[in-house]
């Protein structure tokens, strides 16, 4: 399953959703934000995303974990708009036979997704705010 | 050369979509852009460029067509749903 939600994301449904009998390991990951950055206070973060196209790019990145590891159901859902401290920006589940394989796939996930998936944040601090990684 | 009627409009508007820190240098969240026949994604970014100096503020930026990551060569219609990349920055 994957989704671009402006709710808050529901992690006990994902859970539901990735149990299955065939399942020995459930993995998690979750993005969460964080009070600050080199230093700086973050006041909130607001994301945006180019919607169609970061689904598909999610989908591609799901697809190929399926095709390296033993994946029975994976969740991928990413928050947009405006974020508080400590609110989960994106959440990744994989459940597979066995813990080696939910690991990687998991992580594989969330490195491809901040790798190329269309997706933008804005950190926002007391005296100014900045998109993340756009300028040199 | 005689004028020709035919020839007149040699360019078509291709709408271009904004996001992150181009939309926020650009001021806006799409822009059209004329198109000639022919033009690929590099022309594009070279026009882009000149009447928007600020986009070289940007790391990088690659351009999607039909919400996929596009090469300089790949040539545009007016019927593409173009977008500039800015680097990207989920999770």
């Amino acid at each position: 399953m994957i989704a671009l939600t402006a709710d808050p994301i529901d992690f006990s449904s994902a859970y539901h959703y990735l149990q299955t009998d065939e399942a020995g390991a459930i993995d998690f990951f979750f993005g969460v934000v964080r009070n600050n950055t080199q230093k700086r206070d973050v006041q909130q973060l607001d994301y945006e995303a180019y919607g169609p196209m970061a689904v598909r790019e999610m989908q591609k990145i799901a697809d190929e974990a399926c095709r390296r590891w033993n994946v029975l159901r994976y969740v991928i859902i990413h928050r947009t708009g405006v974020l508080r401290i400590g609110e989960m920006a994106v959440l990744i589940g994989v459940a597979t036979p066995h813990r080696d394989a939910a690991f990687e796939a998991t992580r594989y996930i969330i490195d491809t997704i901040k790798q190329t998936v269309p997706i933008w944040k804005k950190e926002r601090f007391t005296d100014g705010e900045v998109w993340v990684n756009a300028t040199p | 050369m005689p004028f020709c009627p035919y020839f007149v409009d040699m360019t078509q508007p291709l709408t271009v979509l904004l996001f992150g820190i181009t939309r926020d240098l650009v001021g806006q969240s799409t822009v059209a852009v004329p198109l000639t026949k022919g033009a690929r994604v590099a022309d594009l970014m070279t026009h882009l460029n000149e009447q928007y100096p600020a986009l070289a503020n940007v790391k990088s930026i690659l351009v999607a067509v039909n919400s996929e990551y596009a090469e300089p060569d790949t040539v545009l219609t007016p019927s593409d749903e173009v977008a500039l990349i800015p680097p990207v920055s989920g999770g």
